[in-house]
């Protein structure tokens, strides 16, 4: 398990960034796997100052004025495409939202065809969300602007993670030796695989509470603890982190009956109880109530940070857009 | 009449065991001599004198799994471009496999598949018939007649015969023709993955297909094959475990075979690396374990024949996403080099190479070729073990390029091959 200390860079303001400090070599943000834990922490502080922002009157500024973001949704979302739509307008960007039907159309050609033909109109940032893994990693060696991963297939869903430890760091202060329990479909998640990538990085102890049917092979060796238990995964836990359950996973046998998996698997006070008396509760949306999370857990102002993640999802997408354009911005502002 | 002589060559001769520097005369498509003794001044009036310039000369390769796109595909592969990929790669034989469209299923099909030699067809085309009817695995083939029409084997190329009564019924059935069944050996409802089942399939979010399904699919068929006393060859078996069991089953004596591709003991699933979908194939890659258990059956016979699994696939099918992107390689290029690789790191002397390319597989499908003797076809490949390459697929006869090898260093290169008495390749043309 990772658990590099690395003294982050001095939190840069707005200002700061819009003076093009590159604390982001990267072109692109495909994943958190790889990234560094100062980049990690330079993406959450930057995020920090547009969380201030977001929260006054006036909330836009004009950084990224004339730069074009296109959102490219291979798959339905509601929540994450409109999250990425504010961001860009909030720091005065042209947005445009395509929605591609991935079924009705050979995909793969659909994919490149249509990243050759987006290409070629100069976007800026383009946001790709995708129902294979690797998709997004495919798209970003066609294009010249820089793509962020808006999730692909059970892959990674780096902003997601992003936004997650943001709400850990304001709430707890810190992430470095919380112990983290990610409860659920682990094994169809890419939020999973982000957050057990960003939380080890970050010096977290991660703990995975599933049944064996929905554990991917060999993610022990990912940095996890694994637990089939909910009272013992949660036990002591800091952060507890709940996945959506797709329901069609009853139809393929991963699970027996939804009833089954609440009793086991879903959150409520009673499983709750083991963990520590302020664990903070987590949920990417959107929930099934009684299906994963009782729903008086799930609105319990003092425990969940459901809302709070959505908010934390703006200004944590804003700091990537901040990130990912300033060298083309510094480009420009040379010339 | 037509002769040619090879002299100042290493001959090498599996199935006599003859390593020697000699010569060898071809007449009218036959081997008609070879030995130590034969020179220049041999050569009958009017022949052709090839000096071999101290490169080995071996019976011409037999690869007994190649994918052709023809009839069906043909703008991946066809006969044609699969034989001149065959001729580059010292392969004098391919057999072909049935999962074309139509399938080859039928007595015609066959026919047709084995008639297609002509000028554009370089080498012999042996086809493999469909084990069961249109490939869906539920009736048997007429096993008899398709045999009488030229089938050497039958399979259901890329799926196996899941069907445990199905499978029992040909085995059973096919003893009448000592027909050779080719099974794919993976157990279909836990082989969905797209590549092995593993951590580098958790990081990368991909759907992974466990050593287990080849495993229990290798179980179940020893024990058909030792009811039924059938004939059966599994295609390929890449997993420690179901090595393990192939090596007991052989020790009891059960009438199996098998096979491998030289992927599967060349590489291992982290040439996938970042979504590399020329790595992907079928069975996968797999995990270093498995693949140095793939060179210890390699070593101690447990696997008997080593095959192209040529699987040519155009570039559209290739650049997508992982998940969607088609299975297979092209290998009929790559066979000889790559093999070579288990001399180079002491695995297996040559001749044990050449015999897992050459004896092993005309034995096993009953083929003329892969030796040396007198009165044997003149099929025959002149090559250079030891020289240094880069694999170059732009530069592969085969309509499609796609291979997990390109720009690996290799040592072996394939300086000319003969098909019945005729030069169809040379390295220097």
């Amino acid at each position: 398990m990772t658990t590099a200390h690395i003294t982050p860079p001095p939190s840069p303001s707005v200002g700061a960034s819009a003076a093009g400090e590159i604390f982001y070599p990267h072109k692109h943000l495909l994943g958190i796997e790889g990234l560094y834990p100062h980049e990690l922490t330079g993406l959450l502080d930057l995020a920090d100052t547009y969380v201030e922002q977001n929260r006054r009157t006036n909330k836009k500024k004009s950084l990224l004025k004339g730069l074009t973001m296109i959102n490219l949704f291979f798959e339905n979302s509601t929540r994450t495409r409109t999250s990425f739509e504010l961001a860009a307008k909030r720091l005065g960007a042209d947005v445009i939202n395509m929605q591609a039907d991935s079924s009705s159309v050979k995909k793969g050609e659909t994919l490149l065809d249509t990243a050759i033909t987006l290409n070629a109109m100069h976007p800026d940032i383009l946001v790709v969300r995708h129902a294979d893994s690797g998709a997004v990693k495919l798209l970003s060696e066609k294009v010249s602007g820089a793509v962020i991963n808006a999730g692909d297939g059970q892959h990674e869903h780096p902003t997601q993670a992003l936004l997650d430890a943001l709400t850990i760091r304001r709430r707890k202060g810190r992430i470095d030796g919380l112990r983290v329990a990610i409860c659920g479909d682990i094994l169809h998640s890419r939020v999973a695989r982000s957050n057990i990538h960003l939380l080890n990085t970050m010096g977290a102890r991660v703990r995975l509470v599933a049944p064996p049917t929905l554990l991917p092979n060999s993610i022990d060796h990912l940095g996890c603890e694994v637990f089939h238990d909910m009272r013992e995964g949660l036990k002591d836990c800091d952060i507890v982190m709940m996945l959506r359950l797709q329901l069609e996973r009853m139809e393929s046998s991963y699970l027996p009956s939804v009833r089954e998996y609440f009793h086991f698997y879903g959150l409520d006070y009673d499983k709750l109880s083991v963990a520590k008396p302020d664990a903070l509760i987590m949920h990417p949306g959107p929930m099934n109530r009684g299906v994963e999370i009782d729903s008086l857990v799930a609105d319990d102002i003092n425990r969940s940070a459901i809302q709070e993640q959505v908010e934390m999802g703006v200004a944590v997408r804003m700091a990537c857009l901040d990130a990912l354009t300033r060298a083309t911005r510094n480009a420009e502002a040379d010339q | 009449m037509t002769s040619h002589v090879f002299v100042n060559v290493r001959l090498l001769d599996p199935a006599s065991g003859l390593d020697a520097m000699g010569g060898l005369v071809v007449e009218d498509g036959k081997i008609v001599a070879a030995g130590a003794n034969i020179r220049a001044g041999d050569a009958p009036e009017g022949a052709t004198v090839i000096d071999g310039d101290g490169h080995c000369l071996a019976p011409g390769l037999i690869d007994s799994r190649v994918f052709v796109g023809e009839p069906g595909a043909e703008h991946k592969e066809t006969l044609a471009s699969a034989s001149q990929s065959a001729a580059a790669g010292g392969v004098t034989t391919i057999i072909t496999m049935p999962s074309t469209k139509p399938a080859i299923d039928g007595v015609s099909l066959v026919e047709y598949m084995a008639r297609r030699r002509s000028d554009d067809v370089l080498v012999n085309v042996v086809p493999m018939a469909a084990a069961t009817k249109r490939l869906e695995g539920k009736e048997m083939t007429e096993i008899g007649l398709l045999t009488n029409a030229g089938a050497v084997a039958f399979t259901d190329g890329r799926t196996a015969v899941a069907d445990a009564s199905v499978m029992m019924k040909i085995l059973k059935y096919g003893r009448m023709f000592d027909a050779l069944l080719v099974q794919h050996p993976e157990e279909p409802t836990l082989s969905k993955g797209v590549m092995n089942a593993g951590e580098l399939s958790t990081r990368l979010g991909l759907s992974g297909s466990t050593p287990l399904a080849e495993l229990l699919m290798i179980e179940r068929d020893i024990r058909l094959a030792e009811a039924t006393g059938g004939r059966l060859h599994f295609a390929h078996v890449t997993a420690a475990g179901s090595l393990a069991a192939v090596r007991a089953a052989k020790a009891r004596g059960i009438r199996i075979t098998c096979g491998v591709t030289p992927p599967h003991f060349a590489l291992n699933e982290l040439v996938v690396g970042d979504y590399r979908t020329f790595a992907k194939i079928s069975p996968p890659l797999r995990a270093e374990d498995d693949r140095l258990a793939v060179i210890e059956g390699l070593k101690d016979g447990t696997i008997d024949v080593i095959a192209s699994g040529h699987d040519p696939q155009d570039a559209e099918s290739k650049r997508l996403p992982f998940a969607q992107a088609a299975f297979g390689a092209v290998g009929l290029e790559t066979l000889l080099p790559v093999s070579m690789e288990l001399y180079h790191n002491g695995y297996l002397s040559l001749l044990e190479v050449i015999d897992r390319l050459t004896r092993r597989p005309a034995e096993l499908f009953k083929l003329p070729g892969g030796r040396l003797a007198v009165g044997a076809p003149a099929d025959l490949v002149l090559f250079d073990p030891d020289l240094a390459i880069r694999i170059d697929a732009d530069r592969f006869r085969s309509k499609s390029k796609n291979t997990p090898f390109d720009e690996q260093p290799a040592q072996g290169k394939v300086m000319l091959t003969m098909v019945g008495g005729r030069v169809v390749y040379s390295a220097q043309a």
